[in-house]
């Protein structure tokens, strides 16, 4: 196995699956227990457990089609959207469960980063100002406030404010992803949902998110799903691993990429380092 | 940065929330306002099959069924008033067999040029050119017929009348020709490459190409775009009530003056029929043959449409 | 032994490349014939009409003296007339879109308001007029005003609006919605500060074409019954009216008692035409300059 040495939490001691709860306990911040989602008669999701705590970032990864964008909109109930979707099981947020409180209410509080970058068609200032507008934020000042605050917070002020009333499709795709990012930081979320963020993107501008996402890991919880299990490596406190709908193994990503529990998890690790 | 402001955001939204209701009332207001608006087209064909009905009926109570579908006479104005349908639908049956005699071939062999052998340049040129035939409005034809195919015609065909259902019913096939190349461009262009390549790598022509492989597999779309452009012909008004007069004429001879269902109620709206009398009624049972006749058309259009699609 | 005998498929092959020529020259005439009609048309119209068109006959009122006649009461006429076909098919057309392709959920209701959509898309214009007449024009009592034949042309082209401009809607990706509901926005927010905006101009484009045909109609009027005679200029929506289509009509019809009527026919269809392009210039520039690459 190659040498991986992006422990951050010092646990290389930390060989088995006990490792969890010899971490400094944090609060979870959601708890997923027993989920599981219909498409029409497709089993997508099998008897997910997972939980994810607060200030952490937690990878997904898996191959392809294997349920993990669709875990991560039931999260904030966008798979809703989906005609024909079936959920069963309990999914709590901040110890209350997501289907008690209204939708919008919930994803104010859970933002969302998503695979393709989707600014909307309308300036870059628009795009940031947009979900302080639509809460009920007027106040010129204030949202000016804002717009500068969630950009600087995304590292993309310098690069676009003197063209702030441009249209977004004017910037290049690593630059509108972290305006969505932007987009998502302007009504201060407590977690920041990810699909794939990085997927589109040429490595320079992958580089340049993931080390956004670290700085924003200090106020943030965030949850990426991730075919890239460098990126994973790199960026998450705990990785979980998705396999046909269910969730094979969630540990610590150290543990997860050098000493996982069960065969599944190495092979599918082996097989892409190769 | 400026992180004083880190928890204003947060307090800021919360707070607007509580305070906001109109979005609330909004949210479950605007799906109800939106179905009442939808619900006029409904309405629209509730109130045509309504009223022609109910206006039908009475005109059925006067004059018998057997007498409006099998007499051939239609004399709604004089003393002793007789209402056959059958000159108006053979009027309308003569203009739009002229018309399709006009538009299939010539609409069909446009079709086949545009997608099978013009230069993607011709293309770009002949089909917006086609797109502008197809919106000159039909008052327009009315007159190109009624001023300039006519009198061309009847130094052509000397006892052609002044107005005869044979010059409207070849201008309104020049009117239906950029539909059936359309629509049936659309079906032929549809039909894949692979299809075409297949049969070009076995040597043949491009004519037999399209004759084998093209045309029936893009045959129902060619079949529906005949059956609009016919139901387009029953329905239209303008043309053949300028150039083809008012004589309810039950005949064949197409020298002569025959008057189409829509003729025959533009003619009767125009002369106030007072509301109440039975050729005021007689309107509906006309229009109601119209409405009847041109939406089976449609249903079969979708029908053969829908029902003969080639997957590939 | 070989089963194609080459001299003769290569003799056979001359014929069957002469028929192939053959028919591209009949397929090309064809093409011709449709272009060439137009040609001929607008040709005919321009050489009848031109002579006649001038600022008098715009700006004057109708005459039974050719020489007097002018066509400000029909432009004027079409103008009162749009004034009540364009909000009205813009609310009924752009809200029964949003409600099929963003509220309705699928099933029988939806798959049933559909096909009447498609049907009626279907129906002849006089068909229309018989309504018009009867509902606005003698139920409601309001006469053969420009709101009845407004209101009329609203519904003649209500349904082609709604179809284009559903195609509008469905042509905003379902990303750019994702992205709103993410960050907390309600449905109609969503619809209005993110979907509507996305669509609009291919929904103005749908309803400058389909405005331009109800420019042009002239069956539904004719049945409503506009008067042939001279009426005073119309002030507002309540006055009878005529329109540049009905005014066509007319003198068409009577051209073959004063052979002037033909040419004033003639300049008339000129102005709709000339409408009828800026109407149609101003879509396609719309959606050539505002249509989004999402």
């Amino acid at each position: 196995m190659s040498t991986l040495t992006i422990n951050k939490n010092n646990n290389f001691q930390q060989t088995n699956i006990i490792s969890l709860k010899n971490v400094q306990p944090r609060e979870t911040i959601y708890d997923v227990k027993d989920l599981n989602l219909w498409y029409g008669d497709t089993h997508a999701l099998k008897g997910i457990d997972l939980s994810f705590f607060d200030k952490e970032v937690t990878a997904i990864i898996g191959p392809s089609g294997c349920g993990k964008s669709t875990f991560l909109k039931t999260l904030n109930r966008l798979v809703e959207l989906v005609p024909g979707v079936r959920t069963t099981g309990l999914i709590t947020y901040q110890g209350k469960s997501i289907l008690d409180q209204s939708v919008e209410e919930l994803r104010t509080r859970v933002g969302m980063v998503f695979q393709k970058a989707n600014p909307f068609p309308k300036s870059i200032y628009e795009n940031v100002a947009y979900g302080p507008k639509i809460h009920g934020i007027r106040n010129k000042k204030i949202l000016d406030e804002i717009v500068e605050k969630s950009l600087r917070s995304a590292f993309l002020w310098d690069e676009v404010k003197d063209r702030l009333h441009e249209n977004a499709y004017g910037l290049s795709g690593g630059q509108q992803q972290r305006l969505c990012i932007a987009r998502c930081l302007a009504i201060e979320p407590d977690v920041i949902l990810m699909d794939e963020p990085t997927s589109a993107l040429d490595p320079k501008s992958t580089l340049k998110i993931e080390e956004l996402i670290q700085e924003l890991k200090k106020n943030y919880s965030i949850v990426i799903v991730t075919h890239n299990m460098q990126q994973a490596a790199r960026i998450s406190d705990r990785t979980a691993f998705f396999l046909n709908g269910e969730v094979v193994e969630f540990d610590q990503t150290d543990v997860i990429f050098n000493n996982p529990n069960d065969q599944r998890t190495e092979d599918y690790i082996r097989g892409r380092f190769g | 940065m400026n992180t004083s402001m880190d928890h204003n955001i947060k307090d800021l939204i919360r707070k607007n929330k509580e305070s906001q209701k109109l979005p609330k009332i909004t949210e479950k207001f605007m799906p109800i306002l939106l179905l009442i608006i939808t619900s006029v087209s409904i309405l629209t064909t509730i109130g045509i099959i309504f009223t022609f009905l109910s206006e039908t009926i009475e005109f059925f109570k006067r004059v018998s069924v057997v007498e409006f579908f099998t007499s051939t006479t239609l004399k709604p104005l004089s003393q002793d008033p007789e209402y056959g349908v059958l000159p108006l639908i053979a009027g309308t049956a003569i203009s739009s067999v002229i018309a399709m005699l006009v538009a299939v071939p010539i609409g069909l062999m446009t079709a086949i040029y545009l997608s099978e052998y013009a230069s993607e340049r011709v293309r770009k040129i002949a089909k917006p050119l086609l797109e502008i035939l197809a919106g000159i409005p039909t008052i327009v034809y009315g007159f190109f017929a009624f001023t300039f195919i006519t009198p061309i015609l009847r130094e052509i065909i000397p006892n052609l009348e002044p107005t005869n259902i044979l010059s409207p019913g070849l201008v309104m096939g020049v009117m239906i020709i950029p539909m059936v190349a359309s629509l049936s461009e659309d079906a032929m262009s549809s039909v894949p490459n692979a299809l075409r390549e297949g049969a070009l790598a076995l040597g043949s022509t491009k004519l037999e190409v399209t004759r084998r492989v093209v045309i029936p597999a893009a045959l129902s779309g060619i079949i529906a775009s005949f059956v609009l452009g016919l139901s387009r012909a029953i329905g239209e008004t303008m043309i053949v009530t300028i150039a083809s007069g008012s004589s309810k004429n039950f005949t064949l001879d197409v020298t002569q003056s025959m008057q189409t269902m829509t003729a025959y109620i533009v003619e009767v709206t125009s002369g106030d029929a007072p509301a109440g009398s039975t050729i005021y009624y007689s309107l509906y049972a006309v229009a109601m043959t119209l409405f009847i006749f041109t939406l089976l058309m449609n249903m079969l259009a979708k029908y053969i449409s829908r029902r003969f699609r080639e997957d590939y | 032994m070989k089963y194609l005998d080459m001299t003769a498929v290569s003799r056979r092959m001359n014929f069957r490349l002469f028929k192939n020529k053959f028919a591209k020259v009949m397929f090309i005439c064809s093409t011709l014939f449709g272009l060439i009609m137009l040609a001929i048309l607008i040709a005919r119209v321009f050489t009848q009409g031109i002579g006649w068109l001038n600022l008098d006959f715009l700006t004057g009122k109708l005459s039974t003296d050719p020489d007097r006649a002018g066509i400000m009461g029909a432009i004027l006429g079409t103008a009162w007339l749009m004034l009540i076909v364009a909000p009205v098919t813009m609310i009924l057309g752009v809200g029964t879109a949003i409600y099929l392709e963003l509220y309705a959920k699928p099933g029988r209701l939806k798959s049933f308001i559909q096909t009447n959509i498609s049907n009626l898309a279907g129906v002849p214009s006089i068909v229309y007029g018989i309504l018009g007449l009867t509902v606005f024009v003698r139920a409601m009592n309001m006469g053969n005003i420009v709101l009845a034949g407004g209101l009329t042309m609203a519904l003649l082209i209500l349904p082609i609006v709604i179809v284009s401009s559903q195609e509008a809607i469905r042509a905003v990706p379902q990303h750019l919605s994702e992205a709103s509901y993410g960050m907390g926005a309600t449905k109609w927010q969503t619809v209005k500060n993110i979907i509507l905006p996305a669509s609009l101009p291919g929904i103005l484009t749908g309803a400058i074409l389909a405005l331009s045909r109800a420019i042009g109609e002239t069956s539904p009027l004719v049945v409503i019954g506009i008067p042939a005679l001279l009426i005073p200029f119309p002030s507002s929506i309540f006055d009878k009216f005529t329109v540049l289509p009905m005014q066509i009509y007319y003198w068409t019809l009577d051209s073959s008692l004063v052979a002037e009527y033909a040419y004033l026919a003639a300049a008339t269809i000129i102005v709709l035409l000339i409408i009828l392009l800026i109407l149609n210039s101003a879509a396609i520039f719309i959606r050539n300059k505002f249509q989004q690459r999402f």
